[in-house]
Order: C-alpha cells, then structure tokens, then sequence
C-alpha cells in the first residue's frame, strides 16, 4: 500500500512538471528556458540551480510589477542524451533564452542544438576548459556565438589555489585527493599540480576517489604517513565534507584546501563543524562581508526555501539575472537581440561584476574563503602569476 | 606493519556491508535465479528509514535498525508482489530488465520525496576510538563488524535450522517438486525477500551511521560491488556471500593502501573477470552438470 501511495504521489508530480513544459509555439510571450539535472546522478547541483533561478524570475516579477517572465522547466535526468532533446523542445517552446545546465558535460551537449537555433544559453557552472568553444580540445577553436557561462574556467581555479598554498600558506609539498569521474575535478587537479611545479613546488602524490564513495579511510591511512604541508582536494561537498571529517578523526591536521565544489551548508553537516578548520577553498560568491545586493538574495533565499543558499543558487541566480537583464536591454523578447547585448554585457551580480572575453567566459577574480568552525571566516582575492 | 593491520580493520569494517548487502543478492538469487538488481536501492531505502527514526523521530540505534529491517522487509515482499511475481514464468531476461526498472523507480522516487542532496546522519554512537598497538579501531567499526555477525550467524540458523529454511533450500532445488511436497511456494519466495531486504536494510543504516551521510543514488556502488562478492562467493551459496563479501572490502582497502586509489575499483572487476572464466561458479560454488 505504502508502495501505491508512493507511486501515485509521483505520478502526479510527473505530471505536474509536464504540464508546464506544455506552452505556445515561438514568437510571444517571455519564457525563460530553465535546463537542468532535476533528477539522475548530479541532482543535487541541478535542484540548487533551479531554485536560485525561479527566485530571480520571481523577484523580477516583483520589481517589473507585472508577471512578464515566467519559466519553463525540464529535467535532462543528469544524461547527455536527454540534454540534446530538451533543448530540442526548448527550442520549439519559443524560449527568449536558456538557463543551464548545471555541468559541464550536459552543457557541451545542449550546444549544437540551441547554437543553431540561435537561442542564448547561459550556463551557471559549466567550469570545464574551453566548454564555450566548438572543440574543447583546441583552445583556438571557434566560439559558439550564443553560448556563455558566469563561472570561471577549472584551470583558472586550480592555477590560483597553487599560488594561493605556495605563497600564503606556505606549502612547499601538497598530497592531491580528487575525484576520478568528473571533468571538473579532473581539470583542477591538472591545473593545479602544472601551477605549484612551476612555483617550484612538490606533489608528493596523487589519490583518486570515486564520485559517491563513502569510505576513504583506506587512502587517508596510506596519506597519514607520508610528509607534507597541504592537502587538495579537487571535488564536490558530498565527498569532501566526509574527506575532511574522516581525515581529521585520523589525525592529518594539515591544512585542506580545494575549489569552489567545497561552497554548501552540506559540507559542514558532513564534516562537522569542528573538523572544518584550517580549510581554505577557492570560489567566486562568498558571504564574508556581503554586498547589500547578496544580502537581499540570502534573505530572500532564506524566506522562499527556508535553507541557505550555497554557491550553486547563487550562480544560477546571476545567470538569470544577466539573461532577463540583456532582455531589458534588448527591448525584445527577439534571441538574437538579446544574444547581441550579452556579447558587449557590464553585468553586476552577486557572485562578482564581470563583463565577458572572447570565449564569452567571465573575467572574474577568485576568491580564498577561510573556514574557521565550518564559518566562513575572510576572503582574499588571488590572481595565479601565469 | 600498523598501518598494514590498519588497512585490514578498514577493509573489514567496508567488508561487513558488502557482505550483508550481498547475503540479499544471493537468497534471492539462490530461490528464483533473479539478479536483483533493486537490491541496493533497498539498502539505500533502510538508510533513509534510519535516518527518519533517528532525526525525526528521536530513537537510539536499535530501534531505529530494527525498524529499518522491518520496513525494508515489508518493501522487499512488496515490490516482489507487484513487479517479479508475474513474470515468474517469464523469460528470465525480462525479470532482470523489471529489476533495473524498479532501481530506477526507487531511485528517482526518494529523489522526488527526500531531496537530491545528501542528509548527515546523526551520531548516535558516539566517535569513541579504542588504540590497540598503535592501530586506531573506532567503536563504529566494532559494532558495524558485531552486528554483521550477529546478523550472519541468525540467517544460518534460520537457513538450516528452521522450518521455513528447509522450504527455502527445498524451493532453490525444485520448486515444482517442493510445491508438490506441500511446500507454499510463493510463502517461501516472500520470506526469502523478506529476510534478503532486512538485512540490506540494517546494512543501510549501519552504513548512514559509519559515515554519518545518506543520498538518494547510495546504493548504486556498493550494489555492484555486493553483486561482484556474491558471483565471486559463489551466487546463490551464503557462506559465499559472506565470504566474498569481506574478500571484496579487504582487496580494495589493500589496493588503495598498498597500489593506487585510482585502481581500487579495476581491481574488483578484474577478480570478478578472472573468477568468472576460472570457476564460472564462484570460489565455494560446485560445479553442476545439468542433465538434459
């Protein structure tokens, strides 16, 4: 019986969910087309970014008076398949624009599509090297006109936090403990370890791990050992948060440092908030001394979901932003319009100011936040010295 | 030396899940020559009924197991009922196809109901170590390690002690000639879930309390990597599920300490590989002849 309730309960939310993708045929109308990992394997990325998304479509409202933009939301399932025939009928949906996905590898996928469609598409966190560009491989290849993201690049990241333990922190040695089975982690792990030998630095070694892994005490114990000044560790809060904890429990007080995959509230209820000290991570948004605008969005964050928002709400709800903005600008729900106002953009979010460069990739400066207590203690701003 | 005894109270404590995870498996397997393929997903369901008993609703570590194990008991026997019972005579291929079905089912299920992201599980055993010759053995670890043999030791007696047991070993060898001896089949298959699902249950929550998290997808790793430990023990021998189990756990914290993290998993499915082709049985499986 539980099993029935259970199952209908579903259903009727399947359906809820359809009955928006329904909507009128292009031309009318200012729907916002929002992409996302609702379900499947990066779900809980996805489901941060849908909600920082629908709050800026419903503040916006608010500020125009009026119910202008409204959004229309799908589920690409985490897949890249799924992504392609969203987009698909995002495009016959007559969306002005296209916010997400979350990843990277959905994003790359959705390109093909609503690029030829000329729809822009604004991704919140696809942090992947050269994603914006038609062969990521080649860092010269051409860039898709109506594709941005408001996140900085991996190698940006990875490149800062090396000039960051090297300089500040003072590591000479660095243990790297990353995941495996992502593109991002994959990519700051590279970064990282080409920036800190260029500074003359030492990887003493380099761990894997599993995205979705629980027990790493086999590695730590292996790691305990060895001699070294920092641990990295280039990954996600689900996996980092219970790294930390199980590092700290062993012993290993080093500093741990990491990207902007460590910024939730899930990472410190994982880790704990004593195990989170002497933690540094790289990222974009942070709460340390909060602009007037990032305060209004937590308050408002806080007052429609009733949690705090992480890094994730935070980006999709510039990237939203910045499309309704560019709309504004426009005049015209026409995307190619918009898409000609994104290129030349000087757009002021709450995860920076920032205007795009040539792969319509934000030049941004990256932030270390300090964790004191699991509390986000200071910022400072690193550039790496390329 | 410390840190190799270490790596073994690791590989044990990871082990003693694979094993009560892989018990299920191979019951199930054992009565209806069903892979199961939901297994996981119920073991990643008694994490989340632990995790409501023990946020939720205030209870201590026992209570909050023993109504995992009922619970997911009561799910096992459910979904048998409404998605395997029909296609007993079915191909065995659709079965299997069903199974995958309903893991996705519960899946995005808890997805939709629980949120995607991963709840931290209180401490509700508290973070005591004992050091013993320099390796740290934490309280967690001693009780996940009891539990599971208590656990073990319970299903051998259920097995081959007591009546419904008999059933079920009489079912796993003929179920048309066991039913023509008087046996309830269809009983007998319920219970088998029944008992295969608790035991995924009380390895949930078990697990949600050694490393204090709980996520929709949990379920999806060490549910193949159970599924390695019960072909590798043998499929459809218990002893062999337990076995294989601690095999698996111990092989991959070795391969992390001693070879490299990046190869831990390889390494159990080159094992299943090489099992497969050198004793298609499993390490305690006899080879049967079939008679045509």
């Amino acid at each position: 019986m539980k099993k029935l309730v259970i199952a209908l309960f579903v259903f009727a939310m399947l359906a809820g969910c359809s009955s928006n993708g329904g909507g009128n045929p292009a031309g009318d109308g200012y729907k916002i087309g929002l992409h996302y990992e609702l379900t499947g394997e990066v779900a809980d990325y996805g489901n941060a970014e849908l909600e920082g998304s629908k709050l800026a479509i419903k503040l916006m409202n608010q500020k125009l008076g009026e119910d202008k933009y409204e959004s229309v939301e799908y589920d690409n399932t985490s897949s890249t398949t799924e992504a392609v025939t969203i987009s698909t009928k995002l495009v016959q949906d007559g969306v002005i624009g296209v916010v997400g996905p979350a990843t990277s590898g959905a994003s790359a996928a959705t390109y093909q599509v609503l690029d030829g469609a000329g729809i822009p598409v604004i991704s919140p966190s696809a942090t992947a090297n050269n994603v914006t560009q038609k062969n990521p491989d080649d860092e010269n290849s051409e860039v898709y006109n109506s594709v941005f993201r408001i996140c900085f690049e991996d190698s940006y990241q990875g490149a800062a936090m090396a000039q960051f333990a090297y300089d500040t922190l003072n590591a000479k040695r660095v243990v790297i403990y990353g995941d495996s089975t992502t593109d991002y982690a994959k990519g700051l792990t590279q970064a990282f370890t080409d920036q800190f030998h260029k500074l003359g630095g030492t990887v003493v070694a380099t761990e894997y791990y599993v995205a979705k892994d629980t027990d790493f005490n086999g590695t730590l114990t292996k790691i305990k050992d060895m001699t070294y000044d920092a641990l990295y560790i280039p990954g996600y809060y689900n996996e980092a948060g219970l790294i930390a904890k199980q590092a700290r429990a062993m012993g290993i007080d080093c500093p741990i440092i990491g990207g902007d995959g460590f910024d939730s509230t899930t990472l410190v209820d994982l880790a704990g908030a004593t195990a989170l000290n002497d933690v540094y991570f790289t990222t974009a948004y942070t709460t340390v001394g909060a602009s007037d605008a990032l305060q209004a969005f937590i308050d408002a964050y806080k007052a429609e979901y009733n949690k705090e928002p992480g890094m994730f709400a935070a980006l999709a709800f510039d990237a939203t932003n910045l499309l309704m903005e560019a709309c504004e600008k426009a005049g015209s729900n026409n995307p190619a319009d918009i898409q000609k106002v994104l290129v030349d953009i000087e757009f002021d979010g709450i995860t920076g100011s920032f205007s795009f460069d040539a792969t319509h990739t934000p030049i941004k400066s990256v932030l270390v936040v300090e964790l004191v207590d699991g509390v986000q203690a200071s910022a400072v701003s690193v550039s790496p010295k390329m | 030396m410390v840190q190799f005894l270490q790596q073994i109270v690791n590989g044990l404590s990871l082990g003693s899940i694979y094993a009560l995870i892989a018990l299920g498996y191979t019951m199930v397997y054992g009565i209806i020559k069903l892979i199961n393929f939901a297994h996981g997903d119920i073991y990643m369901l008694g994490a989340y009924v632990g995790f409501i008993c023990t946020v939720q609703l205030g209870l201590g570590f026992f209570p909050a197991l023993i109504i995992a194990m009922v619970t997911c008991a009561i799910i096992g026997v459910v979904i048998e009922k409404i998605a395997y019972k029909p296609l007993r005579n079915a191909t065995r291929i659709a079965a299997l196809i069903t199974a995958i079905g309903v893991s996705y089912f519960l899946e995005a299920s808890t997805q939709k109901i629980m949120g995607t992201s991963a709840h931290s599980f209180p401490d509700v055993l508290g973070t005591q170590t004992f050091n013993v010759l320099g390796v740290v053995i934490s309280m967690k670890q001693i009780i996940i390690f009891v539990v599971t043999i208590l656990l073990m030791l319970l299903l051998q007696y259920v097995v081959q002690k007591t009546k419904i047991g008999r059933a079920m070993r009489a079912v796993s060898v003929d179920a048309d000639a066991a039913q023509l001896m008087g046996v309830n089949v269809n009983a007998t298959i319920s219970y088998t879930f029944a008992i295969g699902s608790a035991l995924a249950g009380a390895a949930g929550v078990l697990v949600g309390i050694y490393y204090n998290t709980v996520s929709p997808l949990m379920g999806l790793v060490p549910g193949i990597k159970a599924f390695i430990a019960a072909v590798f023990g043998g499929i459809g021998i218990i002893p062999g599920a337990m076995f294989g189990g601690f095999f698996i756990g111990i092989v991959e914290t070795l391969v992390t300490g001693y070879g490299s993290s990046l190869y831990k998993d390889a390494v159990v499915y080159i094992i299943l590989i090489i099992i497969l082709i050198v004793k298609p049985a499993g390490l305690l499986g006899k080879n049967v002849k079939e008679k045509v």
